[in-house]
């Protein structure tokens, strides 16, 4: 038990089938997944459309069960109905679309949403919007009405959503993929600051590399298995793996491969921009 | 052209109109609806549409806002007009040529329609422009919330009100969408008979709904995700509690009654 203690989500041996019409074969789509994740980490997972990233993410705050195996947050059962509540409560979920997680007119009323649903008493919930609402840098548009505000503005109020039942762990589901380049960057700002400065679990579904390389570990999925599972800086050296469950490597990364086959004598690690461009100036110089 | 569609629209604000309790405003909105059919003659009228111009007034909802909320229905009170005008016969001819008879009586009644009718729309507008649709749904669950004893599904209704608001001005954009993505493949909204027009809406309706019962189903999810559980149990952020201008709106709203009623007795003018 003291394991799971530390794991705020543990699959065992997760596999999943949707059932097909009347009496088509299931499609297979997790095919036994092990996986920890801990307390205060930040975990990307990447693989192309239909690799099973989001049927994954769904099984972890119960909106799926498994078809076989078992999914524990924080040491408790998915599939335990009574705990259903705790357990979203606990791990929230930001998905793609940020018109379609919106309920409310007003922009406060809609992050208030989860906390009543909670039962909370109403200061105490005023307490939990303001606070989520200065976390995602929304404060001022409390009182806007959201379908006026930006695609990046409107999916940070979905996170303030989220943030309000001030839970331990936020799964987001390609939280960028509908936004413009300015929308992402605040997103990935906003995700990096819920790890490094609130203390939450981040697990980020993405399909773009750049988003992955500030995460503290990343998961590279494939026809329903994990391929890879190891820090940014290794998975990113390993592009032939990458090419193969379909994806890309970052830009940074590729740039420094072209190069090193050009004959520079560089460190194919460098991740970040800043770094990118210093290595290059220190092989240069 | 969707665009001027205003039904539901709400300007945030932050006047004693935007911040009576939504309940009495509710009471207020059906009173002064009341209040409407029960005046006669120019007096009552005079005080009802002072009764409006105020409370536009102190809600700062601008005329433009008010008058494209009129648009639409323009052509219901002009019919109104013109019914009334040719065919009320009263005993003061002004105007006659064959067929074509104008009386006092007509143009009067005709004006006293017009202005009711738009005072009973200008005053309900008044009503979803300042009240946020989640006040107004509140306010309407919780005063019927004693029928939830009878096993009537008060909150269901009122979260489905509330919803569908929301998803209104969300719907809208992706119809203009979905207009222009078929006008730029050559589909004609605007010209042919009324079944050829009919057959046009197919393409838009069609991709509509689907998006829709997409979004419908992406927004179950998040709701779950977000620990809706139904109506039991759940709280609100902004509990409803009347307050002393509440109470000052009803007693006014009581006082604008009687004067109406009263008026009736001496009205001139009469219909």
């Amino acid at each position: 038990m003291v394991k799971t203690m530390e794991n705020i989500i543990t699959t065992e041996n997760l596999e999943f089938a949707y059932l097909g019409a009347d009496d088509s074969e299931p499609r297979i789509v997790l095919r036994g997944l092990d996986l920890e994740i801990e307390q205060g980490t930040f975990v990307a997972i990447l693989g192309h459309n239909g690799s099973g990233k989001s049927t994954l993410a769904k099984h972890f705050n119960a909106i799926l069960l498994p078809s076989g195996g078992r999914v524990l947050v924080c040491g408790a059962d998915t599939s335990n109905e009574e705990l259903v509540l705790e357990i979203r409560r606990r791990v929230g979920m930001v998905f793609q679309n940020p018109d379609n997680q919106i309920v409310a007119t007003v922009v406060e009323e809609d992050v208030a949403f989860a906390p009543e649903n909670l039962g909370y008493p109403s200061d105490e919930i005023r307490r939990r919007v303001d606070e989520a609402l200065k976390n995602v840098g929304m404060y001022q548009y409390r009182e806007h009405a959201p379908h006026l505000l930006s695609g990046g503005q409107k999916q940070r109020v979905a996170i303030a959503g989220v943030l309000a039942m001030e839970p331990q762990c936020v799964v987001f589901d390609e939280p960028t993929a509908m936004l413009d380049p300015k929308g992402r960057e605040s997103i990935i700002k906003v995700i990096r600051n819920l790890r490094n400065n609130l203390g939450v679990t981040v697990v980020l579904i993405t399909h773009h590399m750049d988003e992955a390389i500030y995460a503290d570990r990343v998961i590279v999925m494939s026809e329903g298995k994990v391929l890879l599972d190891a820090a940014p800086r290794e998975v990113f050296m390993d592009d032939k793996t990458l090419r193969q469950a379909g994806l890309d490597v970052p830009v940074t990364t590729s740039l420094l491969h072209k190069l090193k086959e050009d004959g520079f004598d560089l460190p194919l690690d460098a991740l970040t921009v800043d770094e990118c461009a210093d290595a290059i100036f220190a092989a240069i110089g | 052209m969707l665009k001027d569609i205003t039904l539901g629209q709400f300007f945030p604000g932050t006047t004693i109109v935007h911040r009576l309790d939504p309940r009495v405003k509710l009471v207020l909105t059906f009173v002064y609806i009341t209040a409407l059919f029960l005046a006669k003659g120019v007096l009552g009228y005079v005080l009802m549409a002072l009764v409006l111009l105020t409370c536009s007034l102190l809600s700062k909802i601008g005329i433009k806002a008010i008058l494209r909320g009129l648009k639409p229905i323009i052509i219901i009170i002009l019919f109104t007009v013109v019914l009334n005008i040719f065919f009320i016969r009263g005993q003061t001819i002004l105007f006659e040529y064959r067929f074509i008879v104008i009386t006092r009586e007509g143009l009067f009644t005709a004006a006293f329609m017009a202005s009711r009718l738009l005072m009973l729309i200008i005053g309900t507008f008044l009503l979803t422009y300042t009240t946020s649709p989640i006040a107004l749904t509140d306010g309407f669950e919780q005063m019927l919330s004693p029928l939830k004893k009878f096993r009537l599904p008060i909150h269901e209704l009122a979260m489905m009100m509330s919803i569908a608001l929301r998803f209104i001005p969300t719907l809208i954009e992706e119809t203009d969408k979905i207009i222009s993505a078929q006008k730029s493949r050559g589909a004609d909204f605007e010209s042919g008979g009324l079944i050829k027009r009919a057959k046009a809406i197919l393409p838009l309706i069609i991709p509509l709904f689907i998006s829709a019962f997409r979004r419908a189903d992406e927004l179950a999810t998040a709701m779950e995700s977000r620990c809706y559980n139904g109506g039991e149990g759940r709280t609100r952020m902004k509990v409803l509690h009347a307050e002393a201008r509440d109470y000052i709106a009803l007693a006014c709203s009581a006082v604008v009654v009687t004067t109406v009623i009263l008026l009736r007795g001496l009205a001139f003018g009469q219909i």
